[in-house]
């Protein structure tokens, strides 16, 4: 019991980074009706200019705001120079164009900072506390403290701002949005931005675990993918459900079923997504589409 | 017979030129470089295979590097447990990656594109790990090991009557490749022009209008997956042979990506395109790699990092590129050159009307 409320945590911690990287791949999809595939290498880049950040001195409270600052900036930067031209195109050339993009930030961070895996610093220790009689680390609890506060972040933004409204609006109904003068182009622009710093905070959170390399979120966005499309993929609760729900799954997976061990946690995440694809392809909180003829 | 021939349109000129210089490619470079252009081959089938998915049936798969793998292992077990002759495992990888591509486009009918994208992808980054877990079977991490193949003797005697050297085991699979090869774009192109072709391409148009047309949504699309597995697993299959042993590592997800800058680059829906890709796709990173290290002026450290990231990023750069500037790739490039030039050849008096001469055939 002890052992499984333990897992039960740990695989919270997880899904917490699952989490962050899910919303910002659903931030995109109601933006622009896509799945943005360089998601994880975007945050994986991030994370690397918070480790040079950090690696040159910095303070990491202070570091980490600013890594997403920059990812924000850098997200809106990829928007305008490599999404917007392909913007209306059919979907298949949308999907080409992100993993083009994945390839080549994967490639650009290898080519910058080498192959070599990192050790990047956390500011919770590694010590653990006795929680209802399981022992968790700080680690763990510092992962979904943050984590949680980035997701409100996010859902007060959207929700509970007039910005967020109108993305929404852009989102949704963009022909009505620019008749109220709202520049959807820009809105879009600004869901990217979004999206690449919520991906950040899920790339910081993971490097301290996995080590830092630039395939280190390969495995994440498989995960996240999991997590969104069980989540009904347009809703950022959803993402955030899914995310948990996929953390502690894996996570017990990996613990009770010897078949699973550790080796094949990802094909658990595979089998969610065929699961809910053809069983419930709205997942838990879509809407059920309904296609005019 | 002759008349036939004699009123060939061009581009059956051009075929039969690129089929001869195929054929005498091997008596001119070296073993080596032949063994490289079996693997460019190679591609170009799996990509041919990619390009009936995606160019004319409209689905797309992320994921068919675990179609090559699956050919591949299919063909590497046959041999090494059961002791078969290669080329008799050839059509049966074939065949079974088909029959399981096909049971896989069942499910797939109900994936809108994203969520089917999604899902290949996911199948791809999972692969190899699926790969180790039946380790007494597929050999785990290290994988099987496969004889090099022998040329038969009359391979043999035809090869030293023409160049008067002995033919080795590359030159061997180089043959058995191009001869695959022939057979499935011939097949390939056989099947874009007629019933199941049509069909495909009315299907990616417009699934509605296809549908009020008669045409079996389901199972035409079914069929394009299952095809299109059967070319990846030829395709695996050769590869194992080539290669002369296969590993979880022989088919990782870069392998996926890499099959499909190949079709993006030699344009989709089109026939020599894939060819085309296949051998950009597989020259490319090693032509990359290999004029780095020659360049005196780069330091060594940066031409190791280079040698590592380098094809990740030309080929990120070039997918992004092609996708923006021109979606239909090589193929879609020369077409619209050519009619410009044909256009400007032409007379004035055609160009200030301000639009194209419809074309004699479609009228």
């Amino acid at each position: 019991m002890q052992e499984f409320l333990q897992q039960v945590i740990s695989g919270i911690a997880t899904g917490g980074i699952f989490a962050s990287l899910a919303l910002a791949l659903v931030l995109i999809y109601n933006a622009m009706g896509l799945v943005n595939f360089a998601q994880g290498e975007m945050a994986m880049l991030a994370t690397f200019v918070a480790f040079t950040l950090i690696d040159h001195g910095m303070n990491y409270w202070i570091a980490l705001p600013v890594t997403l600052v920059i990812a924000f900036a850098g997200g809106i930067a990829i928007q305008r120079i490599v999404i917007r031209p392909v913007e209306h195109a059919p979907i298949l050339t949308l999907v080409i164009v992100t993993l083009g993009l994945a390839t080549l930030v994967n490639g650009l961070a290898g080519f910058i900072f080498g192959y070599v895996p990192r050790s990047f610093p956390s500011p919770f220790s590694v010590q653990t506390v006795n929680l209802l009689g399981a022992y968790v680390s700080y680690r763990d609890l510092g992962v979904i403290g943050v984590s949680a506060v980035v997701l409100l972040a996010i859902y007060l933004l959207l929700q509970r701002t007039t910005l967020g409204l109108t993305l929404r609006a852009a989102a949704h109904h963009p022909e009505a949005s620019r008749l109220l003068g709202v520049h959807v182009s820009w809105m879009l622009a600004l869901g990217w931005g979004l999206a690449s710093a919520a991906g950040a905070v899920s790339g910081i959170m993971a490097a301290p675990i996995l080590l830092l390399e630039p395939n280190m979120m390969q495995t994440i966005i498989i995960y996240a993918f999991a997590a969104a499309v069980l989540g009904g993929i347009e809703s950022p609760l959803g993402a955030v459900v899914g995310g948990v729900i996929v953390g502690v799954t894996v996570n017990l997976a990996g613990t009770y079923l010897p078949f699973v061990g550790g080796d094949l946690q990802l094909a658990v995440a595979l089998a969610i997504i065929v699961a809910v694809l053809v069983l419930k392809p709205n997942g838990l909180f879509g809407r059920p589409s309904v296609r005019r003829v | 017979m002759l008349q036939r021939i004699r009123y060939a349109p061009p581009r059956y000129w051009l075929v039969v030129v690129a089929i001869v210089l195929f054929i005498g490619l091997p008596t001119v470079i070296s073993s080596f470089q032949t063994s490289e252009w079996s693997q460019a081959i190679i591609l170009a089938i799996a990509i041919m295979g990619l390009n009936i998915l995606v160019g004319y049936s409209g689905q797309l798969s992320l994921g068919h590097g675990a179609f090559m793998a699956l050919g591949a292992y299919t063909s590497a077990i046959l041999v090494h447990r059961y002791k078969m002759d290669f080329l008799v495992t050839i059509p049966i990888a074939g065949l079974i990656t088909g029959i399981i591509g096909f049971l896989f486009g069942v499910p797939a009918l109900r994936l809108s594109p994203l969520y089917l994208a999604l899902a290949t992808f996911a199948l791809a980054v999972v692969t190899p790990s699926l790969i180790k877990r039946p380790a007494e079977l597929t050999g785990g991490v290290q994988g099987i090991s496969l004889p090099p193949a022998v040329p038969p003797q009359f391979a043999k005697d035809a090869f030293a009557a023409v160049t008067g050297a002995p033919m080795t085991s590359d030159q061997w699979i180089y043959y058995v490749t191009l001869a695959c090869a022939f057979i499935l774009f011939w097949l390939a192109w056989n099947l874009v022009r007629h019933r199941a072709g049509r069909a495909m391409r009315a299907i990616r148009d417009g699934e509605v209008a296809a549908a009020a047309s008669g045409v079996n949504i389901a199972g035409y699309k079914t069929l394009a997956f299952g095809i299109s597995a059967l070319y990846a697993g030829v395709a695996g299959s050769l590869f194992g042979l080539a290669v002369g042993f296969v590993s979880p590592d022989t088919f990782p997800v870069a392998l996926s990506i890499q099959l499909l800058v190949g079709a993006v680059i030699g344009g989709l829906a089109s026939i020599p395109g894939p060819l085309i890709g296949g051998i950009f796709a597989y020259f490319l990173p090693i032509e990359s790699n290999q004029w780095v290290p020659t360049q005196t002026w780069i330091p060594s450290q940066i031409a190791a990092t280079v040698e590592k990231a380098g094809p990740a990023v030309t080929y990120g750069v070039i997918l992004i590129l092609i996708m923006i500037f021109s979606p239909n790739g090589i193929v879609g490039l020369v077409a619209t050159a050519y009619t410009r030039l044909r256009r400007r050849l032409r007379g004035a008096g055609e160009r200030e009307s301000g639009q194209a001469p419809p074309d004699p055939q479609t009228v």
